[in-house]
């Protein structure tokens, strides 16, 4: 396991940020941290990368205990933080190579900065690089010292649809080169696309955890819905067959039409915001 | 060791790229020292020649410019635009950092010490400083004193919009009252109570004494003295009060 968490708290000022998280993650994992504003993924993570202190619980990163892991241990992990600010004056390829000699064995530069695709910029300054691409380059300076395990907070925020279908491509090869990937979003296409698993934050606790196609299991499989008197009903079900057969039996026997008749399994989507409604509300 | 070079040599291309420390910090000292001796440059100043009181006035300009408020500014900007934070992720240890960049601050304060003799000795035929060896002693102790403040101040300043506006108010009026331009007694007593106790003062008085007078610095041992203590009150509120995440958490 490259990470374990177990009953992880954290309070500020008498709030609970995070009450009680457990999760693990293996070696080559992708996995997501998928929740609204405010339920706890930067708190989490930033336990697990070192900055923060925890309240309670356990925590294991590359077998290491973060609030005390050294120099070594820095050598080993990558963070992409969820501001991006960097030298102005420097170049891209000088930006890299800076970090790079922080590095007992750096990848090579030029690999980088081909990684992530700023080829046509690596000599352009920090300074006059869009946001998108500034975001590629913190990729590439958490990249550059050739971690096992990679920490993404936020890594597409704010991007166009194109710019995030970039981001997504560089982030799934860091999964074939072998690396593990935390990463936080609270984009529910992005985990459904990049992660192996997903956890889904709501208030600091997990309310959902496993393989995104599982996750659509976490809810009534089935939804049956149609109009009534101009009321629109709606049925969860784990047995739509006994349901919509006893729902048609009593619309025959009565003369009526069920108006508006839809039988359906519920999105990933639903599932999320169903889990998460209360930040919603 | 071969850390501490890779970064100081970063550094020290960064600090050479940035205009704004180039202009505040750098030239503006000696821009200041070429307006006023030339305009009060040839009158007397505290039994010194103008422009020689005014040469040791602008030394401690320079350094409280580069090493107080240039350093001050950049580490809080850095601090709070999540430079400082980056770098916690990476295996720098931050002694290292830190020393890079003091070390970067002396750098750059001794070549411009260097540039506002020569600039002296070219334009107001200011003679070559006595006691060379106790003067670079004494320079050397100023920006290690400066430089210590100036890293205790970031942890006072919040905000990197707020840092120049703070550093300013406090070091350009303590240009003014320890003598950079002008002799204290010239100002009210109870601005020159004030500059009593504040270390510019002293530092400014070492200087002349040594580079005007030909003191050496062991005859001095008082202005060393106050000045190694200011520098340990900066060093005691850096160490409690430094910070490496911004504060908007």
């Amino acid at each position: 396991m490259s990470v374990v968490v177990n009953d992880l708290r954290k309070n500020y000022g008498g709030i609970e940020a995070v009450r009680g998280v457990s999760f693990e993650i293996g070696a080559g994992e992708i996995f997501g941290l998928l929740g609204p504003n405010g339920a706890g993924k930067t708190t989490t993570v930033e336990i697990l990368e070192g900055y923060r202190s925890r309240d309670a619980g356990s925590v294991t990163v590359l077998g290491e205990d973060p609030a005390r892991a050294g120099r070594s241990w820095r050598e080993r992990i990558g963070v992409v933080l969820q501001s991006s600010a960097m030298y102005q004056s420097l170049s891209v390829t000088e930006s890299l190579a800076f970090f790079a000699g922080y590095y007992k064995h750096p990848r090579r530069v030029d690999e980088v900065v081909e990684l992530v695709g700023l080829e046509e910029k690596k000599d352009a300054f920090v300074r006059t690089l869009s946001g998108g691409q500034k975001r590629r380059l913190d990729l590439g300076l958490a990249l550059i010292g050739d971690p096992e395990l990679v920490f993404l907070d936020e890594p597409t925020t704010g991007f166009d649809p194109e710019a995030r279908r970039r981001a997504w491509d560089t982030i799934a090869s860091l999964g074939e080169l072998g690396k593990t990937v935390l990463l936080t979003t609270h984009y529910l296409d992005e985990a459904e696309r990049l992660c192996d698993r997903v956890g889904v934050l709501r208030n600091g606790q997990i309310v959902a955890l496993g393989r995104p196609a599982e996750l659509t299991g976490a809810l009534p499989p089935t939804e049956i819905r149609f109009r009534r008197d101009g009321q629109e009903v709606v049925f969860r079900t784990e047995e739509p067959t006994r349901v919509l057969h006893e729902l048609t039996a009593e619309a025959l026997a009565a003369g009526q039409e069920l108006e508006a008749l839809e039988v359906r399994r519920p999105s990933l989507e639903e599932v999320y915001l169903s889990l998460t409604q209360e930040e919603h509300e | 060791m071969r850390l501490f070079l890779h970064e100081l040599r970063g550094e020290l291309r960064i600090y050479t790229r940035s205009r704004e420390l180039a202009f505040f910090t750098f030239l503006l000292p000696m821009i200041l020292f070429l307006l006023l001796g030339f305009a009060y440059g040839d009158e007397e100043v505290g039994n010194l020649r103008g422009s020689d009181y005014l040469l040791a006035g602008t030394l401690g300009y320079g350094v409280i410019a580069t090493a107080f408020a240039g350093l001050a500014i950049v580490l809080v900007i850095r601090r709070e635009e999540g430079i400082l934070k980056r770098l916690r992720s990476t295996p720098l240890p931050a002694p290292t950092y830190l020393t890079a960049v003091l070390v970067t601050t002396m750098i750059a304060f001794l070549v411009q010490a260097v540039c506002i003799v020569a600039l002296g000795m070219a334009v107001f035929d200011a003679s070559f400083p006595h006691r060379i060896g106790s003067l670079a002693i004494a320079l050397v102790l100023g920006a290690i004193s400066f430089a210590a403040l100036g890293v205790g101040l970031t942890g006072l300043v919040r905000r990197a919009e707020g840092a120049s506006a703070v550093v300013n108010a406090i070091y350009f009026p303590m240009l003014f009252i320890s003598g950079s331009f002008f002799e204290r007694n010239t100002f009210p007593g109870f601005l020159q109570a004030v500059a009593d106790v504040l270390p510019l003062t002293y530092f400014i008085r070492l200087v002349t004494d040594i580079m005007l007078r030909g003191d050496e610095i062991w005859d001095r041992l008082g202005d060393v003295a106050v000045l190694a203590a200011w520098g340990l009150v900066g060093a005691v509120v850096a160490t409690r009060r430094f910070r490496w995440v911004p504060h908007e958490d």
